[in-house]
């Protein structure tokens, strides 16, 4: 413990790219610059509250959610089997599952686009078939599609890990006690595995309700995100105080879901992310 | 080698029977034909080295290992494929398993809950189950916050709420101290007498094996050694294996002259053994407690003694003969130097069969 000094140039580095610039953030969103110089207000969170600005706030909390339970919903099963002893090949799966994370995540999104595209694959195929082309590209969907595509292994890893820990002998203490493979899974496996579930959630959530790249190359700037809010107002419109101003927001409502996701992992005895 | 239950009285029922029971991993035997009967209502110890099968065994009863070959029978009806949660059998872990993201209720409650009996049933059953093991009081605790001995009784209350016909525990006394294993010995064998269920019990502890059965197995590498009372296995092993592993024993050479007279160490000792072969090469096998410290000139065994330990009840000797060195267990001591004699009676002269050389 007498190390101290190891962590200083990590400390040095956090004040200045973390901390003062979430200051600097926070003094822009409180403040105005008018003729007699700068004044403090709370004007910018004020406008916030227009329908408009809301609106786009729930869009975003609503498609962050949509993509995280269809992660779930795909993921879980997905860690069970490369956790799980029947499968032979699981080098391989865990391999493939990771080689796409190794490639940009700008280009897989750009993929996406060629594929899902008026012109692109899936629709040529469908003309093949004589099949009417469908609107897929720039629409919620494709929004959504593009959150579970790249967050996926975010949800699979961390309950991957808890699952590939969980105690085999809990297990056939279960089945011993009368538990068929349902109820060993409803009664033990999956409550066991809930601090992976809740990280792989954060995990999945946060990056899904901040995103503004997805929601413009699938979305076709039609579904302005919160994230695509900011990016507006600090590189269009300029507006450094408003964008401030809804950035603090957000950082609220990711710290407001931090903060019920640890709550319940405390409850629950677990030991997650944070 | 197979080896049976001998001595067992018609009236009583075999519960569990393996017959010819084999086990193969990947083309390691882990268990080559094992025939035991388990009778109803007695306290059978599995019994042997780590590596020897006996934990092997208790999972294939379980249900949790299929045989290779082989049948597996409970009160008669073959069970090979049954699997675990229909058997009427229950188990405590060797590190107890429960379930830490229960309590100490939930954790007894949990086979009752699956059987749904209702709430009131299993409320009281889940208590009296405490109270028997002296936990009343522990409902609401969380499993980290308890003691391993405390642990330990919250794994046999969770097997024996559900009243099984057979208690499987797989070395389930290993974690704990000395003390705390003395007695949780005496109180598992007086619940098993009060509750009569069958108690198959492995271990790799003799005296454990001793103090607690009606019946000890003997097991190495995947065989059965012996089965026997533990008088019969301590005072009668079959052979030198079981002999060494049931407390300490001298095994020398020896050869057979003729019925009831034996040569070992250069010398010719009167034996109650017969049966052998003239001429047959045996192990001879004497209690460490059986040798008798006596004057150089009253016997034609001698030696010196070369190391005294003091091990409590009595003096552990190393004593040098020409041939041997003998350790011997004796209130007594004889101090490092001395010249002694060595009296051995012909009851405490064991001799057995070699077993083939690998």
């Amino acid at each position: 413990m007498k190390k101290n000094w190891l962590s200083y140039p990590y400390l040095v580095w956090m004040f200045l790219f973390i901390f003062l610039p979430l200051l600097l953030v926070l003094f822009y969103s409180l403040t105005t610059r008018t003729e007699d110089g700068l004044r403090f207000t709370l004007a910018h969170f004020q406008r916030f509250m227009e329908p408009i600005y809301l609106r786009v706030l729930f869009r975003s909390v609503k498609l962050a959610l949509f993509s995280t339970v269809i992660c779930l919903i795909l993921g879980y099963p997905m860690a069970m089997i490369l956790a799980g002893n029947g499968f032979k090949r699981k080098q391989v799966m865990v391999f493939l599952f990771v080689v796409p994370m190794w490639m940009n995540f700008l280009l897989r999104t750009y993929a996406w686009m060629t594929l899902l595209e008026k012109t692109g694959l899936i629709n040529t195929f469908l003309s093949w078939l004589g099949l009417p082309p469908l609107n897929l590209l720039y629409t919620e969907e494709a929004v959504v599609l593009g959150m579970v595509y790249n967050f996926l292994p975010f949800m699979v890893l961390p309950i991957y890990s808890v699952l590939r820990k969980i105690d085999k002998s809990l297990i056939e203490a279960a089945e011993d006690l009368g538990a068929d493979g349902f109820t060993v899974f409803r009664k033990v496996i999956f409550p066991l595995s809930l601090p992976g579930v809740l990280s792989g959630i954060t995990m999945v959530f946060m990056p899904a309700v901040t995103t503004f790249v997805i929601s413009r190359l699938l979305g076709g700037g039609q579904f302005t995100l919160i994230g695509n809010l900011i990016e507006q107002q600090f590189l269009l419109v300029g507006d450094w105080n408003f964008g401030s101003a809804i950035s603090m927001v957000m950082m609220l409502v990711i710290l407001v879901s931090i903060g019920v996701m640890s709550k319940y992992e405390k409850e629950n005895e677990g030991s997650g992310l944070f | 080698m197979t080896t049976t239950n001998t001595g067992g009285s018609a009236v009583q029922q075999n519960i569990i029977e393996l017959v010819d029971i084999c086990k193969d991993y990947n083309g390691t035997e882990a268990l080559k034909n094992i025939n035991l009967y388990i009778r109803k209502n007695e306290f059978l110890t599995l019994l042997g080295p780590s590596g020897c099968g006996k934990t092997t065994t208790l999972r294939i009863i379980g249900g949790f290992e299929e045989p290779t070959s082989g049948d597996l029978l409970f009160n008669g009806v073959k069970i090979n494929d049954l699997p675990p949660y229909k058997r009427r059998v229950n188990t405590v872990f060797q590190k107890y398993a429960l379930f830490p993201h229960l309590n100490v209720f939930e954790n007894v409650a949990f086979g009752l809950k699956i059987k749904k009996l209702d709430k009131k049933t299993i409320e009281k059953k889940v208590r009296n189950m405490l109270t028997l093991v002296n936990l009343a009081g522990f409902e609401e605790r969380e499993i980290d916050s308890l003691s391993g001995g405390q642990q330990q009784r919250v794994a046999i209350a969770r097997a024996l709420v559900n009243e099984p016909e057979v208690l499987l525990l797989d070395e389930p006394l290993g974690a704990l101290d000395l003390k705390l294993r003395q007695e949780m010995q005496i109180e598992l064998k007086n619940m098993q007498k009060r509750l009569g269920i069958t108690f198959v019990y492995v271990t790799h502890d003799q005296e454990e094996a001793l103090s607690m059965s009606d019946t000890v197995v003997v097991m190495k590498d995947g065989t059965i050694q012996q089965i026997g009372t533990p008088i019969d296995i301590y005072n009668e092993p079959k052979n030198a294996f079981v002999a060494d592993f049931i407390g300490e024993s001298n095994i020398i050479d020896g050869v057979m002259l003729r019925d009831y007279l034996v040569q070992f160490a250069g010398l010719d000792f009167n034996c109650v053994d017969r049966g052998f072969a003239e001429m047959e090469p045996v192990d001879v096998v004497v209690r460490p407690e059986d040798i008798q410290v006596v004057a150089e000139d009253e016997s034609k065994l001698k030696g010196e003694v070369k190391a005294v330990t003091f091990k409590g009840v009595h003096y552990e000797m190393l004593i040098d003969s020409t041939a041997f060195r003998w350790k011997i267990h004796s209130t007594e001591m004889a101090p490092v130097g001395a010249k002694v004699g060595l009296k051995i009676l012909p009851d405490a002269i064991h001799i057995m069969k070699k077993v083939a050389t690998k």
